[in-house]
């Protein structure tokens, strides 16, 4: 292991930026599976205990969680098809910065369509 | 050890690890990526967009779900997808910013741990799954199962 300075301050352009948001992402989305699996292994201790737990979702502050969670996750997946193609298409390097703000426009795109029904979901009547 | 080679220093090659698992690794990271945007997405629409969303979701829900084969290998699918492709990624960052070999260790140590037991958990809990117990209340049940 390297064991020198690192300490150079780079700042880098979009590019660093969407790498540190891939980061970011990746860890949260992780930790939210970890325990994903966890409240979803209570299905098999009883209905009602399933239920309880799943029922937490429901509330509004975990309804504003889940927001923050899918727009990581598109956030990372689009983000993501942009660093394939930019490893495996020819061009891809080139458009690397292009891409980016493709990969963002989808993301409102998909957001947009997403917010509204979650939050109604969520806030309305229940 | 001092904090720049020596600048006169010769050359000297490298030893080489000699096996191509980070190139795997590189590799596995955007095929299992492409699979589960599919796999993900899906599972967001399913579980969010159909029926009230959140609140569409409980027992009976799952049950549907997993009475067919389909959705639990899916959901099988995803889990081992996202365990390998989320570790690889944390093995990396642990490489990248803990810089003492006894950190390292420590971390990746309970990395491998909680993927082993998330993997295995889960993994059980799809198999295991019986859509119908018996003497749970009915009207949390899906509505194949049999009367009581
Ligand atoms: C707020 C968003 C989410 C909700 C409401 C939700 C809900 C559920 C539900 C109800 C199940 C039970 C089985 C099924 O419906 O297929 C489940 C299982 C599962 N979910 Fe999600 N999910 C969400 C987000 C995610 C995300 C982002 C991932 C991936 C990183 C994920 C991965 C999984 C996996 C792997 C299983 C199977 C667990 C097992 O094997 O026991 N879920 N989820
Ligand atoms: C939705 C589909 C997904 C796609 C298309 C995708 C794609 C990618 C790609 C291309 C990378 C870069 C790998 C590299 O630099 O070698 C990456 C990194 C990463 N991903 Fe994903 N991924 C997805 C889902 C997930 C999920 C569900 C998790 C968590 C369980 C996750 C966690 C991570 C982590 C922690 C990294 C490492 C970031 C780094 O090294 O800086 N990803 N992903």
């Amino acid at each position: 292991m390297p064991d020198r300075p690192g300490g150079t301050l780079y700042r880098g352009r979009e590019g660093m930026w969407s790498w540190v948001a891939q980061r970011v992402t990746g860890v949260l989305i992780f930790f939210f599976l970890l325990v994903h699996v966890l409240d979803t292994a209570v299905i098999n201790v009883s209905p009602e205990a399933y239920n309880a737990i799943i029922g937490t979702y429901r509330h509004w502050i975990m309804g504003l969680g889940e927001a923050g969670l899918v727009a990581a996750v598109v956030i990372h997946a689009f983000n993501g098809v942009r660093l394939i193609l930019v490893d495996f298409w020819a061009k891809g390097a080139k458009y690397q910065r292009v891409m980016l703000y493709i990969a963002l426009a989808l993301f409102v795109v998909v957001m947009a369509g997403f917010l509204p029904r979650h939050l109604m979901n969520t806030f309305g009547g229940h | 050890m001092s904090a720049v080679d020596n600048p006169r220093a010769p050359y000297v090659r490298q030893k080489t690890t000699r096996s191509n698992y980070e190139l795997y690794g590189w590799v596995f990271m955007r095929a299992s990526g492409a699979v589960l945007l599919v796999l993900i997405f899906g599972h967001l629409f399913i579980n969010l967009m159909t029926g009230e969303g959140v609140h569409s979701i409980d027992f009976a829900f799952v049950a549907g779900k997993w009475a067919t084969p389909f959705w639990k290998v899916w959901d099988l699918l995803m889990l081992w997808l996202a365990m390998i492709h989320g570790t690889n990624g944390l093995r990396t960052i642990i490489n990248d910013y803990a810089s003492k070999d006894r950190t390292r260790l420590v971390l990746k140590g309970l990395l491998y741990l909680a993927f082993t037991v998330v993997v295995v958990l889960g993994t059980l809990v799809i198999f295991t799954f019986d859509p119908c117990p018996a003497g749970a209340a009915a009207d949390l049940l899906p509505s194949f199962c049999p009367a009581p």
